[in-house]
């Protein structure tokens, strides 16, 4: 590090290492996008699908899509250069399971043992 | 402790030109790392606004439900805007990349009109669940609603903004490693808004509908 | 034109207030002129309010946390002289609105503006030094989060004589926060103070993340780091996981505030609960935040001087991180009466008592490091070992309170007053005092005194004792919480003794105070020509003292834990280089102080409903950001020349130091100075 007299050029190599994707691999990403975002509006809005299935459906349709969006836009992957930004973003779905999941869990215990009128109310049909 | 003296002689320096932003070698990757890392901070903000709408997704109070509500079909032609700024943006970083000043603007400009078109069509539709006496003094879901969707939608407003001072700032400075790097930190930014956009359409429009 | 601003909302007819008032205007007018006389506002503007040197802002962050400690002090005191008074017949002297806004101000002043800001500071200082970089990865990220930080500040002191503070208890509940039972503006400040101030905390620690991964010194592996920086690391992580929970819930509660939604309201759907839920989701890993970088300082201070390596560095590693994780765990701890049922109870609670076991563990190796060591009992050690003693009775008092059915009974009660204060105090204010002890001299090029800081700790940890253990009695006796004033005469006698404590407890802050001017007046006497004044083995103690403001002139390489303590025993630790080189620093700015005062202006008119000023406040700060941007003038560089002149003096007052210092015999192997 005690290098520090880099030219214009060679800190802007540095900087540009990074794989950044192409044409190709944006446009795949987007098809596949919108075939997935379609599988989901379809899902709930074709009336094919058994009303048991839509949220199964959806939720996989969403993480297949959210998968997609990762590697294809934002280039995530397991190469060294993104070992780092992958672990910090396993740990923060971690936190984010826990918040999500926890509250769920913890608030619908109160609600149905408090008898919270949340709890008692049937969603209109 | 510096003393006085010698922050007078800094400013002797000014002249002197040494390489780019070199400090401490490699100035891109910390910053992108530090970007990243407010990502994932920020990530966790809609966490919180998530757990609060699964909390109070039945909390309609007697109120309009979601099902009653949201019209999927919009619903899907905002998607699709934010998908294809997503992409645009996508183009816009290979013309930096490569170097290409002039195409860069170009798709940067394009993605801002599909980003202002996803924002246009966010405002009428919460304008119109005002005016339908749908707003979010309404119920606790409505509450968490709009705020959850209003959030992500404030974060396009501000990627926006973003958008426009980089457009400027590369046409007065050019390609240079400050914004090249600021660049990347957005394209980051603008891509994780799409991800965070695909949990509100599966979880608040799509479930509410089902 | 002023929103709902007017003269009435000076609170006149509180004396009390009042007299505060009068006493800080007459101080402020006292510095202002001292100021002004003695023509320092230039110094300070140039060297320190603009200052990105992580030192300064360190130190800053220090002496706002002092200062403020004295405002959350003088709270404590007044509580605990109303409840030593105000038994059946007796009102105290304090009104239930003003008692109320006395024990909220309380909580969030020694939380958010007393220890944050000591922990950041001490973090500031220090993390550079150890990892041997030059400054922190965004010096200018780090000087903005400071003047955030301070426009809480600045909110919370002016919620003292404008309009009033939150009457609500430290983390605010709803619906008791919400409009309709606290319609006055105290909640509004509370809000805006710790949206600032979270602000900068988040920011500061995203800062420190990228500095500790990015910014180590070669050949420093994440397992040679030194213990300090890796309890940062790891509480700098939490601080970027939890913060985004506070800033939620703050905005949640703000909705229901100011926009009428329903999120936390009685009607309409609206869930108090989900606050207490979320809040606490940040409230515990916020624990471990304030607590494990003091478990850092201590190890240090530890094994320095028990002169021998800490024990167990590997496991105080682990369990730190064990730490991290599952202090995201055990929220529901906090309100288990809830009504969850028994297996969330259940589940929590056994949480619970799983981490006080990696805590254990670290209490282990402190105990094994001092085992057959040379200890001396400096003043940071005393700290240390009345840390040790006072942090296992909380830790115990902590697990009792973990089994769900035990903690039916104390809920609220002031056993759970004396359990946190006894890990924050025993663990926060103690390992902060610690810290500041033995970090002190490569701040400012002096120690400080000896025996007025051993005085001040006696006084604390007797005060301590004094003032707590009589509300663990209370508390099973069934006295609860927050109480303005009681029928019980029975309980009067105990709140006797904890007033008490109380003035013990002032002498030590005191006596701190007394040292720290003693210190100052004998900086002569006390001063550290050798940059290591008590045998140190990280790096910070391999340079001058005080830290010279490009910190390392060369970069130092690591192949080993303590490698400072090593050079020292090979005699090489000294060695000046052959040549140096130009060093690239960052340039000092003024937009953080400028940012910082569009915050407190966007917080003060969003208190008041005064709309175009925080339309005013809030473009400021963004057009600040971008005028920021802007700039491509943020650095420069140090001639080699300029490092060379700075190095060579002080490697002449080294050898003068150590010619004078060292007995002709023990001498030669340490003489290896250019």
């Amino acid at each position: 590090m005690s290098g520090a007299h880099h030219s214009h050029d060679a800190a802007h190599h540095d900087a540009a290492h990074a794989d950044h994707g192409s044409t190709k691999s944006y446009l795949i990403g987007f098809a596949l996008s919108v075939v997935l975002t379609l599988a989901s509006f379809g899902v709930v809005m074709s009336g094919a699908v058994p009303h048991d299935l839509m949220m199964p459906g959806i939720v996989v349709f969403g993480v297949a899509q959210l998968i997609v969006q990762l590697v294809f836009f934002l280039h995530m992957g397991t190469s060294p250069s993104q070992r780092g930004n992958l672990a910090i973003m396993l740990f923060t779905l971690l936190i984010l399971a826990i918040v999500v999941i926890g509250s769920l869990w913890v608030l619908h215990n109160m609600n149905v043992n408090m008898m919270h009128p949340t709890s008692q109310m049937v969603p209109v049909e | 402790m510096s003393s006085p003296a010698l922050s007078a002689h800094h400013g002797a320096l000014d002249g002197i030109s040494h390489g780019g932003d070199a400090h401490h070698h490699d100035d891109g990757s910390k910053t992108l790392l530090g970007f990243w890392i407010y990502l994932m901070s920020d990530c966790l903000i809609f966490s919180g606004l998530f757990a609060t709408f699964a909390v109070l997704a039945n909390a309609t109070a007697g109120g309009p439900t979601g099902k009653e509500l949201f019209e999927l079909p919009f619903v899907l032609g905002e998607t699709m805007l934010l998908l294809i700024s997503s992409v645009t943006f996508g183009m816009a970083m290979l013309n930096m990349h490569a170097g290409q000043r002039g195409k860069l603007l170009a798709w940067l400009a394009v993605t801002f009109v599909f980003g202002a078109g996803f924002i246009g069509m966010e405002v009428y539709e919460f304008a119109k669940l005002i005016h339908e006496g749908a707003g979010p003094s309404r119920s606790a879901f409505l509450s968490s609603y709009f705020t959850l969707v209003g959030t992500h939608g404030l974060h396009v407003t501000c990627g926006l903004i973003w958008l426009v001072v980089m457009m400027d700032m590369i046409r007065r400075h050019g390609l240079t490693d400050a914004t090249r790097r600021r660049l990347s930190c957005l394209s980051l930014f603008w891509h994780f808004l799409d991800i965070v956009w695909i949990c509100v359409f599966t979880f608040v429009y799509l479930r509410g509908a089902i | 034109m002023f929103g709902k601003l007017t003269l009435e909302a000076i609170p006149y007819h509180e004396p009390i207030v009042m007299g505060t008032l009068a006493a800080v205007i007459l101080g402020g007018l006292a510095m202002f002129a001292l100021i002004t006389r003695m023509r320092l506002w230039g110094y300070l503007w140039s060297e320190w309010f603009t200052s990105v040197d992580h030192k300064k802002i360190g130190v800053m962050y220090v002496i706002v946390a002092l200062v403020m400690l004295m405002r959350g002090f003088a709270d404590a005191v007044m509580m605990r002289l109303q409840q030593a008074m105000a038994a059946s017949d007796s009102a105290g002297y304090l009104p239930p609105h003003h008692f109320d806004q006395v024990f909220t101000a309380h909580g969030v002043i020694m939380i958010f503006f007393v220890a944050m800001p000591l922990i950041t500071g001490l973090m500031n200082l220090v993390v550079p030094l150890q990892i041997g970089a030059r400054d922190v990865a965004y010096p200018f990220l780090n000087s903005l989060s400071f003047w955030l930080f301070v426009s809480g500040v600045v909110l919370v002191m002016v919620s003292l004589f404008i309009g009033d503070f939150a009457a609500t208890g430290w983390l605010a509940y709803p619906p008791l926060s919400g409009l309709q039972y606290s319609p006055t503006v105290g909640v509004d400040y509370y809000i805006w103070a710790l949206q600032l101030s979270g602000l900068g905390t988040t920011l500061s620690g995203i800062n420190f993340i990228v500095t500790i991964m990015k910014m180590r010194t070669p050949g420093m592996t994440l397992m040679k780091m030194p213990v300090f920086t890796w309890t940062a690391l790891v509480t700098n992580i939490l601080i970027v996981a939890a913060f985004p929970i506070l800033t939620v819930t703050l905005a949640l509660l703000t909705a229901d505030r100011y926009l009428d939604m329903h999120f936390f309201t009685n009607e309409l759907g609206g869930n108090a609960m989900m606050y207490v839920n979320l809040i606490w989701i940040w409230g515990h890993p916020e624990v471990y935040i304030l607590v494990l970088p003091c478990f850092g300082a201590f190890s240090e201070i530890v094994a320095t001087f028990s002169k021998k390596p800490l024990f167990g560095y590997s496991s105080m590693v682990y369990a730190t991180s064990a730490i991290g994780v599952l202090s995201f765990l055990v929220w529901l701890h906090h309100f288990f009466t809830m009504g969850s049922g028994a297996n969330v109870n259940a589940f929590f609670g056994i949480m619970t008592m799983i981490i006080s076991v990696p805590t254990g563990a670290k209490l282990f190796n402190w105990l094994f490091t001092m085992y057959r060591g040379r200890v001396e009992f400096t003043v940071p050690m005393l700290w240390t070992v009345g840390f040790m003693v006072t942090f296992v009775v909380g830790g115990v008092t902590g697990v009792l309170m973990a089994v769900p059915g035990a903690d039916f009974v104390l809920h609220n009660s002031v056993f759970l007053i004396a359990h946190f204060h006894n890990v924050i105090i025993g663990g926060v204010v103690f390992g902060c005092l610690a810290a500041i002890n033995y970090w002190f001299p490569k701040a400012f090029g002096f120690r400080l005194n000896e025996r007025w800081g051993k005085a001040s700790f006696w006084c604390w940890l007797i005060g301590f004792y004094v003032a707590f253990m009589p509300l663990y009695v209370l508390g099973l006796k069934g006295m609860t919480r927050r109480m303005n004033h009681y029928a019980n005469p029975e309980w009067q006698p105990y709140l006797i003794v904890a007033a008490i404590g109380a003035v013990i407890i002032a002498m030590g802050i005191f006596f701190t105070v007394l040292q720290f001017y003693v210190s100052v007046r004998d900086r002569n006497k006390l001063t550290d020509p050798s940059g290591d004044p008590w045998g140190g083995r990280t790096l910070e103690w391999s340079i001058a003292s005080p830290a010279p403001f490009y910190n390392f002139a060369i970069l130092p390489q690591v192949r080993e834990l303590d490698q400072f303590w090593e050079d020292k025993q090979n005699g090489v630790a000294y060695v000046q280089p052959a040549k140096y080189e130009d060093i690239h620093m960052p340039r000092n700015t003024g937009v953080g102080v400028v940012m910082g005062a569009f915050g407190t202006a966007l917080g003060f008119a969003l208190v008041w409903h005064i709309w175009w000023l925080a339309a005013v406040g809030l473009l400021g700060m963004i057009a600040s950001f971008i005028v920021r941007a802007y700039d491509r003038d943020i650095d420069y560089w140090v001639p080699a020349a300029e490092v060379e002149r700075i190095e060579r003096s002080r490697h002449a007052q080294l050898q003068q130091f150590q010619t004078s210092q060292v007995a002709p015999a023990a001498a030669p192997s340490r003489q290896k100075v250019a």
